[in-house]
């Protein structure tokens, strides 16, 4: 086994993960501060690469110190902002920090974050970076020179469930899980109908499916992901819930909870997206008996 | 063709600050047809910056401002007019403006931005289908170019902003890889290939390119 995440799902155990944004400067103080808080309640921590392609440090740093502290990371990796000298280099450096859990991604568009006047790169896209990752594994470089030290990463991708035609997304996966994904790790859900098509598709791959649950913070939040965020829909029922909810916090963080106890019987794991705000996901989780 | 958009007049205007005779050099191709530096915006020119109180000394219309020869016979055949002038502006494509530069001892000034390779939809609209990636995947993607139609030039399919076949990057068009799926699934009736496209090969677009041809 690569790491305990691969462990634990290879055990058929369930697995809890959240993300965490690594700060836009030096400072990994705050954002360790979280992660440790979290210690006993999630397996592992997404470090998130320039989310929404705005500039903040590289995942690898904040990913680096979590080894450290003992805490499981899973280093987010975007084809946006770097060749393939630039991600291969990345990944045997992650390799020597100890960071073993990779989620390989295309990365959203340049134009979206700070820096909007940058040079998009995308020399790879994220079915490449798998390949990449499984070539790395398996003791050579891209350019099929051996490797002094081979890194054993337990690689992973991103999927939308609800992106239609699913057709088109699941020839996508195929492709993926055939690099070398060994887990998804999915946008966020509101029901479980589109999880569980998903689910059935995917399984056959060998694919173990982690499940995404996003904290929306207001109904404000929730119209702009609608209005804003590709592949994802906030049901009306939900939106019109936050809308009359005097402490719209507490309700977003019982929809969360809702989703939790919904989604668990269909996927292998719960991916907590807190959106900053960390010191709710026990409480998101209280529901959820993982049934080990 | 080669689309290209005149620079704000400003900005032109800029360059020539210390000059005030100048000769204006358009191109009867591409520079003609999106209506960049054709007849008509020569004149227009001229006379903008007559009015700005600058001095034409003349202008004409090369027939392929690229064609590195022709410039330099046609320039000659202007003499005394180029020789007059301090600076020669030039309407057309960054090709031409440098058939200019190297067929000249005066210095050039670019007037347009050039864009991109573009088809014609209709009059006065261009699209870019081609971005000259020097490997052309097309017979692959059923005759729809995804290093161009996608703005990530992905060749795996979709990426995860994909909705309802729209682009995450501008949600008016449809996806790339949606336009392909469509295309393979209505036209020749077989899915997207399972098989992975392997990482492009930038080794065959070293800059600058160039071709000669065998005799
Ligand atoms: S693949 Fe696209 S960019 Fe490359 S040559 Fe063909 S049409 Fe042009
Ligand atoms: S939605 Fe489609 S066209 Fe747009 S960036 Fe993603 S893959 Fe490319």
């Amino acid at each position: 086994m690569t790491s305990p995440l691969h462990e634990l799902l290879a055990a058929d155990r369930f697995a809890v993960t959240a993300e965490i944004s690594p700060p836009k400067g030096s400072d990994c103080g705050e954002f360790l501060e979280k992660a440790r808080a979290l210690r006993g309640t999630v397996d592992a921590i997404n470090v998130t690469d320039n989310q929404g392609a705005n500039m903040r440090i590289s995942p690898l740093a904040p990913a680096a110190l979590l080894v450290r502290e003992g805490i499981e990371p899973i280093l987010q990796l975007t084809c946006r902002d770097r060749n393939r000298l630039a991600l291969q280099s990345e990944l045997l450096a992650a390799a020597a920090f100890g960071v073993t859990n990779v989620l390989a991604l295309t990365g959203d568009y340049i134009t979206f974050g700070d820096h909007a006047a940058a040079k998009p790169v995308f020399d790879l896209d994220a079915v490449q970076l798998l390949q990449a990752i499984t070539t790395l594994n398996a003791g050579r470089d891209l350019a099929g020179t051996a490797l002094h030290g081979v890194p054993r990463f337990y690689p992973g991708a991103a999927a939308a469930p609800e992106a239609e035609p699913f057709e088109l997304t699941l020839a996508k996966l195929r492709k993926k899980a055939a690099a070398g994904a060994r887990f998804f790790q999915t946008q966020a859900l509101f029901s479980p109908e589109k999880l569980i098509r998903f689910g059935e598709a995917v399984r056959p791959l060998g694919v173990k499916v982690i499940a995404g649950v996003i904290l929306i913070k207001s109904a404000g939040m929730a119209r702009y992901m609608n209005a804003r965020i590709p592949g994802l829909t906030v049901p009306q029922e939900l939106v019109a819930e936050l809308d009359d909810a005097p402490r719209p916090l507490e309700t977003g963080t019982a929809i969360a909870r809702r989703l939790v106890a919904t989604l668990r019987p269909h996927c292998d794991g719960i991916h907590i997206m807190a959106m900053g705000k960390e010191e709710l996901i026990p409480e998101i989780l209280a529901d959820l008996h993982r049934g080990d | 063709m080669i689309v290209s958009k005149q620079k704000p007049f400003s900005e032109i205007l800029a360059s020539l600050e210390n000059i005030s005779r100048v000769f204006l050099i358009g191109c009867a191709k591409c520079a003609t047809v999106c209506k960049s530096g054709g007849e008509e915006q020569v004149w227009r020119m001229q006379e903008d910056l007559i009015a700005a109180g600058k001095e034409v000394t003349g202008s004409m219309v090369i027939d392929e401002a690229c064609h590195m020869l022709r410039v330099q016979r046609d320039l000659r055949a202007k003499g005394e007019m180029v020789t007059a002038a301090e600076a020669l502006i030039v309407l057309s494509c960054g090709a031409g403006v440098q058939s200019v530069s190297a067929g000249s001892d005066r210095a050039t000034i670019a007037a347009l931005d050039t864009l991109f390779l573009g088809n014609i939809r209709r009059f006065g609209q261009f699209e870019q289908r081609c971005s000259l990636c020097g490997e052309c995947r097309l017979n692959e993607t059923a005759g729809i170019c995804p290093v161009t139609a996608c703005p990530k030039g992905i060749l795996n399919g979709p990426c995860g902003g994909m909705s309802e076949g729209k682009c995450e990057v501008s949600p008016d068009a449809e996806c790339a890889w949606y336009q392909i799926f469509v295309r393979l699934r209505d036209r020749d009736g077989r899915p997207l290939s399972p098989e992975t496209t392997p990482p492009k090969d930038f080794s065959k677009l070293v800059k600058p390119g160039s071709l000669t041809l065998e005799r």
